[in-house]
């Protein structure tokens, strides 16, 4: 079992998907349980399905002297970058520690493939054309490669790209570099974006839905695909009234490459090294934001892990009816909407569910609840079996 | 800061003609390597005899070395996180997935999708070693090999508990060859672990900075080896184990910063 680790705040933390820019953006449809999934226009070839795209990207090109990242998987992180004064915040942060002493890292499951997508419908004599010959955009690392060029750090730089978990194992390395005295911060991103790649690659897996995804619904029928990006700012010390990052697990389900073991073992090791690092037992936890993809294996596994591990009175959701599943950037989204979730004082909905599983049922919240979040939980698991837990708490724990 | 210090207690190798580090070993000390004239592929014993057949080339040399290094450093696979470190990832793969999808996008593979993430080798590797720990998949352009050396060290360090790293590219297919050019397949695999032991190879002490010139010292006859951009980021770190030189190695670690190593034999 791991040992426990000193909680570290996030002392900036902000997120951009179809419902907005920003934290108050997440917060008011979080509120008014109001989702942003609408039909698929998104792809050329008609695909029907719902999707969590973010308007307007298309139409807003990067600075002139960041043209060469330009595409939209880097828009999109310029645009997340720049809500909530998360840059000023950024630079602040670096201007404080001196940028060595500062990392960057960065999750994303297709980074900018939709840019070589584009480039191979559009071959010019078998060459990509002219306007795409950009080697950082043909890269895993290309958001990691634009957010250094934005921000100046010069820390340990690196893309984590382990599918739907990327974005919540940076968490997981920033804490240990941290904790060994290599940096003194860490500005933590996650950033993916629609592109065909996934829809007919998720397609093609029979697991996309029709509708607007459902979880944990029994007459769930599949994922909706989201984009989005997420930044979040994790010092050694900050302000006491900050959130804190309380604990961690990363494990492997060593099962199948995109089916999830059928008893949840991964996913079980994830928690319990979470709470481990935490100090914290199954009791103590207020809120869980479940991965919950509405596929019927992922939500039947975590499901059964809900009931057997925790109390009744512990109250859990899937946030992603609201934005759809935003695959290598959903741990960082869904982390900054939990954290949203306790300033504001409410559980989010499972939106688009009209009842959930019997197994768990009462555990689920199903609409929004006010309530008092002291410490939550965020699922997220990926292809190839990565899965990872994280636990927050709020400013000051209670239990410290 | 201070060094970050780890030891390597088990090292794999593989590129064509070059299929295990003994044979490393030998080419590096002699400067005796040629490349064959036909393509190879390694058939990893890590591996169950179905995948080792039809699993992704990236899958089949990440889990040939990291199989190697583990069976050096006498590790059980089952207990131990992992580290996969790619500069572009599959290659061949993004190349018949984006000219499908410019093609029939409905013709998709199911199978070629799951495969394409860049944590296959780790998904594939975690599967066929009943592996539970944690696992990652990274990417960091050309300071990809020196970021994976260097999350592996921190994990190593940070949790005292051994960590395998394995770094590998393949070989660039397609119009994607012009925007990530990669000749051949290359793959290497460390086993790193915190205290010294009977089976430490060399002790590597890390140490990020930005005012040292990155190494480009490797013998003449590994140059198309260079072509690989792995091959390219890990050679000098490898022919200094290989030589057991007592020495530093310097590898870029970002386009601004670089990555000392105090190799220690």
């Amino acid at each position: 079992m791991p040992t426990r680790i000193t909680p570290l705040p996030l002392t900036a933390f902000t997120a951009t998907s179809t419902l907005g820019s920003g934290r108050a953006a997440h917060a008011a449809a979080i509120l008014a349980d109001r989702g942003g999934l609408r039909p698929n226009d998104f792809t050329r070839v008609p695909l029907p399905c719902a999707i969590g795209r973010v308007a307007g990207i298309e139409d807003a090109p990067l600075p002139a002297e960041l043209a060469e990242y330009d595409c939209r998987n880097n828009r999109l992180a310029w645009r997340g970058v720049n809500a909530d004064g998360f840059l000023d915040a950024a630079r602040a942060c670096i201007a404080r520690h001196g940028a060595e002493r500062v990392a960057l890292i960065v999750g994303t499951s297709t980074s900018s493939i939709g840019a070589t997508e584009e480039g191979y419908r559009t071959l010019d004599d078998g060459r990509l054309p002219a306007h795409l010959r950009r080697p950082v955009l043909h890269t895993p690392h290309s958001p990691g490669l634009f957010l250094e060029a934005v921000l100046g750090t010069r820390g340990p730089c690196l893309t984590v790209a382990t599918a739907c978990s990327s974005s919540a194992k940076i968490f997981a390395k920033a804490e240990r570099m941290i904790r060994l005295g290599l940096v003194d911060a860490a500005i933590l991103a996650g950033v993916d974006t629609l592109c065909d790649s996934v829809l007919f690659g998720f397609n093609a897996l029979e697991l996309v839905s029709p509708e607007p995804c459902r979880p944990f619904d029994p007459a769930r029928n599949g994922i909706s695909i989201g984009e989005a990006a997420g930044f979040a700012l994790i010092e050694r010390d900050g302000d006491a009234r900050a959130p804190r990052l309380v604990g961690y697990g990363e494990s492997s389900d060593a099962h199948h490459m995109s089916t999830p073991h059928p008893e949840g073992l991964g996913a079980r090791l994830a928690l319990s090294d979470a709470l481990a690092r935490a100090g914290l037992t199954p009791d103590d936890i207020d809120y869980i934001n479940l991965h919950g993809t509405a596929t019927l294996k992922n939500d039947e596994v975590e499901a059964a892990l809900l009931a057997d591990t925790f109390p009744n009175t512990v109250r859990a959701s899937s946030t992603k009816g609201f934005t759809g599943h935003t695959l290598g950037a959903a741990g960082i989204l869904e982390a900054v909407i939990t954290l949203t979730a306790m300033a504001e004082g409410v559980v989010p909905a499972t939106l688009n569910s009209r009842e959930a599983e019997p197994i768990c049922g009462d555990r689920i919240a199903l609409a929004h609840e006010p309530r008092e979040i002291r410490v939550a939980l965020s699922n997220s698991f990926g292809f190839g079996g990565s899965n990872c837990t994280l636990a927050f708490a709020s400013g000051t724990p209670h239990w410290a | 800061m201070n060094a970050l210090t780890v030891y390597v207690d088990g090292i794999g190798f593989w590129a064509p003609g070059l299929p295990h580090w003994a044979a490393f070993l030998r080419a590096a000390l002699h400067d005796d390597f040629a490349l064959p004239e036909t393509p190879s592929r390694p058939s990893p014993g890590a591996l169950p005899p179905t995948e080792r057949r039809r699993a992704p080339e990236p899958v089949l040399i990440a889990s040939e070395a990291a199989g190697q290094a583990a069976t050096m450093a006498a590790r059980d696979v089952a207990t131990l996180a992992c580290v996969f470190a790619s500069t572009h990832g599959d290659l061949a793969i993004t190349d018949e997935m984006c000219a499908t999808l410019a093609a029939e996008p409905r013709e998709l593979s199911p199978i070629r999708f799951h495969n394409s993430v860049h944590n296959a080798p780790a998904g594939y590797w975690t599967v066929a070693a009943h592996c539970h720990a944690a696992a990652t998949a990274i990417s960091a352009e050309r300071a990809t090999f020196a970021a994976g050396l260097l999350e592996a060290a921190v994990e190593v360090a940070s949790e005292r508990e051994a960590v395998l790293l394995a770094a590998y590219d393949i070989a660039a297919r397609g119009p994607l060859a012009e925007m990530a050019p990669s000749a051949l397949p290359f793959a290497v695999a460390f086993v790193l672990s915190a205290a010294k032991s009977e089976r430490t190879i060399a002790r590597l002490a890390l140490r990020p900075t930005h005012d040292a010139t990155v190494s480009d010292d490797v013998p003449a006859s590994f140059l198309p080896l260079k072509s690989n951009p792995m091959g390219a980021q890990s050679l000098p770190l490898l022919v200094a184990l290989a030589r057991r030189h007592a020495r530093e190695i310097v590898v870029a670690s970002s386009r601004k910063t670089v990555l000392a190593i105090e190799v220690t034999p």
